[in-house]
């Protein structure tokens, strides 16, 4: 653990991506293999199953440090993290421990079927024996929530470095289901078995905001549009007469969508297609809001499938025949995939995304403005002679959304944030005029500069008109422009609606208060948009 | 009450004098030169012999009259003496006693003994006034030898990267307490003016430092490497810095104990050192006054005082226009 503990500290004390990349490369050639792998897992969200609650946690934490449980609870929020307020508030440990990271998880997953006192007893005996830092990586074992300032690129990049192995392979090797207990160092990293994970899915290549005129793109005929869907991207698999579906935080969301597992029928084994998951109905898509309650359920009532059912609108076809076509040019790959789609009965839930016709980059402007109106959040444009990348890669892929829609919100409430914003309100929620009346309809977290937040926070403890526990109501006075992606019903909300994607552009300090936007604004959008 | 407290502040009716008044007063007892504690316009001030050169350095010419530590004195009918708190160079805690009804206002204090200040002495009273800068058990300051291995770790290591490290302290006590903490072999020290200025007068009434070099806008850093600046925070990030190129940054505060402070502030490294008392030093100065009655203020307050309640004082809070150890301290403005 004191190795890992030395690791989180160097990763912690830099900013410098080059620094942390060294750090990181230098431990894994250095630690055991076990170690090795746990930490791959954890920087790529894998962690063991919680065995002690945090509840739990708190209360022995306060009991050994010798201070009531009131006191325990206002360091929280000082510190903004509760795996590091329990490091700090225990008295320092009186022994000393050479477990390593993964025999303190074993310790940790033992206590599963554990009593209460046996929990207990091990748990304080851990941090008995571990210092500040130690205790901060064994706590975050058992809490999660990892902020080591590392990207899962980051991470594979220093793998790349330590093994000699390109870091597109490691990322591909480092993608689906696998945990510590399925796989090891050897056959993750060195020698993976191309057959031992059939549901592997490949890396997903994700597309930069266009930020530029269309016309540096060149000609428009070098490039493919399509509709940019407003759905969930997945990766279909149908290998080994399996099917599976993976999301692009690699969740594996096949059991969600039973509507795509006929497609074993039809189409030949080693196929791979990414595309996007759609509510659709009637030869269009339907809102977002339509699939959403899809979304969080491992296990779909056939209610809702009459409901909401869904198609994969295919965009590429990474893998033919059980081929690898990502290194082919996107006009090979999408004839293949268009040809493949066509012998299909066309009721199949799978469909072609089709090109957006052009013959000048003003057809494709003028296509884009009419995104909202057959439900897309804007265009894609994909250059036809590209291969199919992995990550975020500027260059080839362009995504050119609509302008989000906004609207001028007043402050009413702050709290603070967590972590590195522990001190600073960063947390707000917004309301918009009914009357004379202030009606609370979103929150919002980011889009000011570290310095707006500072100024934010100043008035707002100035300005506090009442507490409830971490959150002040203030006094309406600020008008903020909040955009957002999206907007649909909530019965939920006493607002009515609810938003997409809502962050704050601009501190309309020009705007006076009673000038701010009202419910009927709000009402009329829902009705246009939602 | 032997002490009142009062908008211009700690006030004593007895012997109708202020205890590091915020407003302009006639006759202003002082614990220490620290800007939010020593602030001009006093007709008169009473502070040690030790915090007299800095007062004098800031506050230009005013009415000073000195106290030695444990000196004592008649002013009108309160007898008031002078006992190290160990916050910076002749800072004190004073104990006020009128009629037998003994008071200690302790301004700033820490209870471990740095190797600069005069250390901390515990003065039994009645009623003890405390601060609560560093007052949850969050705060527990790791030992200062350690500290001073970890800075010199650092600087060492930043100087084999062929960078300079720079480092954040304030320009009164921390800096002077740093330097002392600094293995002059790894290289040269160069200073900010802010903290040169207050490296000369306390050179000046004898404390011996280690040489620096300061950083003036003809001294070019490329024909000094390897060195160390120690620049008040505020300083880092500003154009100031670019001078010396490729840096390492590093802040030395109490504050530095939570991550999540640390790296908001974006320096890369943070050293927990503090000049105000931890939570542990905190409860044992409480406890070693004997007091009874506890006012406590600025700091967490709120909690401190509860948990004093807890163990049995009488605890209250008051509110103060004192700053505590503070970040963005305005404390470096030494004219």
């Amino acid at each position: 653990m004191k190795r890992f503990a030395t690791l989180f500290s160097a990763l912690d004390q830099t900013m410098r991506t080059g620094v942390k990349t060294a750090a990181l490369a230098a431990y894994f050639n250095d630690a055991p293999e076990d170690d090795r792998l746990w930490t791959i897992a954890l920087l790529s969200g894998r962690r063991p199953r919680r065995t002690v609650t945090t509840t739990r946690l708190r209360a022995w934490a306060a009991e050994a440090a010798g201070i009531p449980p009131w006191l325990f609870e206002a360091c929280y929020p000082v510190v903004g993290d509760l795996a590091e307020t329990i490091a700090l508030v225990l008295p320092p440990a009186t022994r000393e421990s050479d477990r390593t990271l993964s025999q303190w998880i074993a310790v940790l997953r033992a206590l599963d079927k554990a009593d209460d006192d046996t929990r207990k007893a091990t748990i304080l005996g851990a941090w008995d024996q571990l210092g500040t830092v130690e205790r901060l990586v064994f706590n975050k074992l058992i809490t999660g929530g990892w902020r080591m300032g590392v990207s899962q690129k980051l991470m594979t990049r220093a793998l790349s470095t330590a093994t000699g192995i390109a870091e597109a392979d490691l990322t591909h090797r480092l993608m689906g289901d696998w945990t510590p207990d399925t796989a090891s160092w050897a056959t993750l990293i060195e020698a993976p078995d191309p057959t031992a994970d059939l549901s592997r899915p490949y890396p997903f290549y994700l597309a930069y905001q266009l930020d530029q005129d269309p016309h540096a793109l060149g000609h428009v005929t070098d490039w493919l549009a399509e509709r940019k869907w407003d759905g969930i991207r997945g990766q279909l698999i149908l290998r080994g007469a399996n099917h599976y579906l993976w999301s692009r935080g690699e969740d594996l969301m096949t059991d969600r969508f039973p509507e795509l597992a006929q497609l074993v029928d039809f189409l030949p084994d080693g196929t791979v297609i990414d595309g996007e998951v759609l509510a659709f109905a009637d030869d269009r898509p339907l809102s977002f809001a339509r699939l959403q309650p899809r979304i969080g359920r491992k296990t779909v009532p056939r209610k809702l499938l009459a409901e909401a059912p869904v198609i994969l609108m295919a965009y590429d076809l990474l893998e033919w025949g059980g081929q690898d076509m990502r290194p082919r040019p996107l006009s090979e790959r999408r004839a293949q995939l268009a040809d493949a789609i066509a012998a299909l009965p066309p009721d199949l839930p799978l469909r072609l995304s089709p090109a957006v016709p052009a013959s000048g980059w003003s057809d494709l402007a003028a296509a884009r403005d009419q995104s909202r109106d057959i439900g897309a959040e804007g265009l894609m444009l994909k250059r036809l002679g590209a291969p199919y990348l992995a990550g975020r890669k500027k260059g080839d892929w362009w995504k050119w959304k609509v302008d989000p829609l906004t609207i001028d919100a007043v402050l009413i409430y702050a709290q603070a944030g967590a972590g590195r914003r522990a001190t600073l309100y960063t947390d707000f929620t917004f309301a918009v005029w009914n009357g004379d009346d202030l009606v609370p309809f979103t929150k919002a977290y980011s889009g000011l500069t570290d310095a707006e937040f500072g100024q934010i926070t100043a008035w707002v403890r100035k300005n506090t008109l009442e507490r409830f526990g971490p959150v002040r109501s203030v006094t309406p006075h600020h008008v903020f422009e909040i955009a957002f992606e999206g907007i649909q019903p909530s019965p939920r909300h006493k607002s009515g609606v609810a938003l997409r994607f809502p962050r704050m552009v601009r501190w309309r300090k020009d705007k006076p208060l009673h000038e701010a936007n009202t419910l009927d604004d709000l009402k009329q959008m829902l009705a246009q948009y939602g | 009450m032997v002490l009142r407290f009062t908008p211009s502040g700690i006030y004593c009716p007895a012997g109708d004098f202020y205890i590091d008044p915020w407003r302009p007063v006639d006759r202003a007892l002082i614990t220490h030169g620290h800007a939010d504690h020593a602030r001009p316009g006093n007709a008169a001030y009473l502070a040690t012999p030790s915090a007299a050169p800095v007062m004098r350095h800031r506050l230009g010419d005013i009415a000073l009259e000195t106290i030695s530590f444990g000196e004592t004195r008649q002013i009108g009918d309160a007898t008031v003496s002078f006992h190290p708190a160990g916050h910076v160079p002749g800072s004190a805690q004073i104990r006020v006693a009128v009629k037998g009804e003994v008071w200690v206002a302790s301004g700033d204090y820490k209870t471990v003994d740095d190797g600069l200040s005069e250390p901390f002495a515990p003065v039994r009273c009645h009623t003890f006034i405390t601060e609560s800068t560093f007052g949850l058990p969050i705060y527990n300051w790791p030992d200062q030898t350690a500290l001073a291995s970890q800075i010199n770790a650092w600087w060492a290591a930043t100087a084999a990267n062929g960078q300079t490290a720079v480092l954040g302290v304030y320009a009164l006590g921390k800096a002077q307490r740093v330097l002392r903490l600094l293995d002059t072999a790894i290289g040269p020290i160069l200073t900010h003016g802010a903290i040169e200025a207050t490296n000369a007068v306390l050179r000046g009434q004898g404390l011996s430092l280690p040489a620096t070099i300061p950083v003036t806008p003809d001294l070019d850093p490329k024909s000094h490497p390897r060195a160390l600046v120690l620049a008040p925070p505020s300083a880092l990030g500003t154009p100031w810095m670019r001078r010396f190129g490729p840096v390492s940054t590093g802040l030395a505060s109490g504050w530095m104990a939570l991550r999540g402070i640390r790296r908001r502030r974006a320096a890369d490294r943070g050293f927990i050192i503090s000049d105000h008392a931890d939570w542990a030093g905190l409860n044992s100065a409480v406890a070693a006054t004997g007091a009874e009655r506890v006012f406590v203020t600025h700091g967490y307050t709120n909690h401190f005082s509860r948990w004093l309640t807890e163990q049995g004082y009488d605890a209250g809070i008051v509110e103060t226009a004192f700053g505590g150890e503070r970040l963005d301290a305005d404390e470096d403005m030494t004219k």
